[in-house]
């Protein structure tokens, strides 16, 4: 009877809890609505459709100022993974690297390693991603002496220009007196959020390799060893199989962070989604409703990014027992 | 057959040689990092040291061929205090001060109780953090004692990351203990609820966040309550830091073995009990390395309030050197600088975070 008793009060508790917490939000939703109304500030998702009016400096496809604020929302979305999928992929390999490297033998090597991951994991990735735009942008000569890092590869304080396919052919960079035509362009602010992202996560990412490959059992390693195998055949045919399923949700949750951390393009003038709706919110002054898309864009993004990480995990969990 | 060990190596050469030279692969590795520094490091030394101006001459600095730490020298107060008034900068020196002598003091304190176990630490623990933070705000604030009010839009530098930092921490973890526990409770509604509040939290950024913060709460509190920026801002950072505290509490309180909540129910322990004093404690010691380092992310996030247009250490080193032609082209010195101040204190905090990690069982 007793337990009946409290399992009664635990409900009428929840019930209370969540009457408090309905009335809160309602009392919030129509405080804010009644304010905003008292301010002059309009509301309402009907301004997507209207034309956006400002330029996007880079980006997957062209955007004309034409174009509505809805295609700008898109453009920034595509702004964002362009930075932030090779980004992860750089990370993940530069971090497995670095992650093996911190185990290694050779006290050079490991050196280097720890010093790099102690480094980069205890300053701020703001600072870093302003410290990599200030390199690449004052300190680089301007487009007319560009460096030339490899035949046709530029590096100036205007970006990094490449040869890329175009027009069914290879387009080259060339040199000119002000600038440099053809090729790829990829600009100083792209550059200085992918090389700040994967340095900063590559160092959370060795931490996490590092403590995966340790936990495999030691009796593997010597098992390894006794069977002949040499350090690299070890790594490879034993520690990393059984590392890798229990890595994928470490390593998921990194690149995650990195997708998320890539919103502080804002603070170096990137156009991916949150420096978008910042100009967007500036232009209209629909905060709540700018901010409700860019929250909703990143949730759907991480709930797409745990589905691959479980589909991965499990597979490689079916790949290791067979 | 019997077969002798392989000889350990003895002396310099041959250790050297059994560590750097071991195989192909770690031969080439030493060849690339030695002449990788060969390379690099006399020109680093002698921007930094050998070619560097270290007093606050601007026209020195233009001619040197290297590091400008006169910078530093000549900016150190505004970067150091932000836009503070200048003739009042004592205040927030000893308020920086004073709050640093608390965080190192309490950083201490495991190491202290570790030396001497009849140490009671405990209630001069208590006395500094009553005492560090009044002292802060009354330096800071003034508008007493005959120290004249000055605005939280004027505070900056060092003391606002510091206060960030510290007031996240102290309100961000009663708030992940409460949600952790809800979240592992007996309550399906408030367990939907923690878990709805703490997945939501880490699938955002922390950007919009703060962009969400600075724009909706002005519209939600009346403005004679006067929600101002630093306030708005410190909401976004405690939610946030608390959401990822709550997760590595809650992990940790998932790893106690089973039998340890049994044997407290078998003692006849209800669940706050069995929660206070058979759990908790327990969990709180497994998971003092994943809370050290929530702790540090969220110092170093304490940055991002640039963006909401509050001048921390990153965003008065901007202020102080953007607007001033003299010493515009000196940042990277800048940079290096504030990047030395955020990395003694992260370092700090997770060195002193061992001191309270479990030692082999």
């Amino acid at each position: 009877m007793s337990a009946a008793r409290t399992g009664r009060a635990a409900w009428l508790l929840q019930i209370a809890l969540f009457a408090a917490l309905a009335a809160g939000a309602w009392w919030l939703a129509g405080t804010a609505a009644e304010e905003m109304r008292a301010r002059g500030i309009r509301s309402g998702f009907d301004f997507f459709a209207q034309p956006a009016g400002f330029w996007i400096s880079e980006g997957v496809f062209e955007f004309d100022p034409a174009e509505s604020y809805l295609k700008a929302f898109a453009a920034g979305l595509a702004n964002t993974l362009r930075v932030a999928l090779p980004a992860i992929a750089a990370a993940l390999l530069l971090g497995t690297l670095v992650g093996i490297g911190r185990l290694a033998r050779n006290p050079l090597l490991r050196g280097l390693c720890t010093a790099y991951v102690e480094t980069l994991r205890n300053i701020p990735l703001l600072l870093q991603l302003f410290t990599w735009y200030y390199l690449l942008t004052a300190m680089l000569p301007p487009a007319a002496e560009a460096i030339e890092l490899l035949p046709h590869v530029f590096l100036g304080s205007g970006g990094l220009a490449l040869p890329w396919v175009a027009d069914g052919g290879l387009s080259l960079p060339q040199r000119g007196g002000f600038a440099i035509t053809g090729g790829a362009h990829l600009s100083p602010e792209y550059l200085a959020l992918f090389i700040g992202l994967t340095g900063y996560t590559a160092a959370y990412i060795a931490e996490s390799v590092r403590g995966g490959l340790q936990s495999v059992s030691a009796g593997q390693r010597q098992a390894a060893a006794a069977l002949g195998l040499t350090p690299r055949q070890t790594l490879r045919l034993v520690t990393l199989p059984q590392a890798l399923p229990m890595l994928v949700p470490p390593l998921a949750n990194q690149s995650l962070n990195l997708l998320k951390n890539s919103s502080l393009a804002v603070a170096i003038g990137y156009p991916e989604l949150v420096s978008i709706a910042n100009t967007t919110l500036n232009q209209t002054g629909r905060a709540v409703e700018c901010i409700a898309v860019v929250l909703a864009v990143y949730l759907l993004l991480c709930a797409v990014g745990i589905a691959i990480a479980h589909a991965l995990e499990s597979r490689l969990r079916h790949w290791e027992r067979a | 057959m019997k077969r002798l060990p392989p000889p350990a190596p003895i002396g310099l050469l041959p250790w050297l040689r059994s560590r750097l030279f071991d195989g192909p692969a770690s031969s080439l590795a030493t060849v690339l990092i030695l002449l990788a520094a060969a390379w690099l490091l006399p020109g680093a030394l002698r921007w930094a040291v050998s070619g560097a101006v270290w007093s606050a001459d601007a026209e020195a600095c233009r001619q040197a061929a290297g590091a400008c730490w006169g910078m530093v020298a000549e900016k150190y107060r505004p970067i150091l205090f932000g836009r503070y008034p200048y003739e009042a900068q004592w205040r927030p020196l000893c308020a920086t001060a004073l709050l640093l002598a608390a965080i190192v003091f309490s950083l201490l304190a495991p190491a202290l109780t570790r030396r001497k176990p009849g140490l009671r630490l405990w209630p001069w623990l208590g006395a500094a953090w009553v005492l560090a933070p009044a002292g802060f705000l009354l330096l800071m604030g003034g508008g007493a004692f005959g120290l004249a009010a000055v605005p939280t839009e004027l505070w900056g530098g060092l003391p606002l990351t510091l206060l960030l930092a510290t007031a996240g921490i102290a309100t961000a973890f009663p708030l992940a203990l409460l949600v952790a526990l809800g979240r592992s409770g007996p309550l399906p509604a408030v367990r939907a609820l923690c878990a709805v509040y703490v997945e939501t939290v880490r699938s955002i950024p922390l950007v919009p966040a703060l962009f969400l913060a600075s724009f909706l709460i002005p519209l939600l509190v009346p403005p004679r309550l006067s929600a101002d920026v630093l306030l708005r801002v410190q909401v976004a950072i405690t939610l946030f830091a608390a959401a990822y505290l709550a997760e590595a509490i809650r992990g940790a309180l998932a790893s106690v073995p089973d039998g340890q909540r049994q044997a407290a129910a078998a003692l006849g322990l209800g669940w706050w009990g069995t929660q206070r004093h058979i759990l908790l404690p327990q969990a709180l010691r497994a998971a003092a390395p994943s809370i050290a380092n929530s702790f540090v992310n969220l110092f170093k996030d304490t940055s991002l309030v640039v963006v909401v247009g509050l001048y921390e250490l990153t965003g008065s080193l901007e202020l102080a050197l953007s607007g001033d032609p003299q010493w515009r082209s000196y940042h990277l010195e800048g940079y290096l600088f504030i990047g030395a101040l955020y990395w003694l204190g992260c370092y700090a905090l997770s060195r002193a975070s061992r001191h309270l990690e479990p030692r082999g069982r």
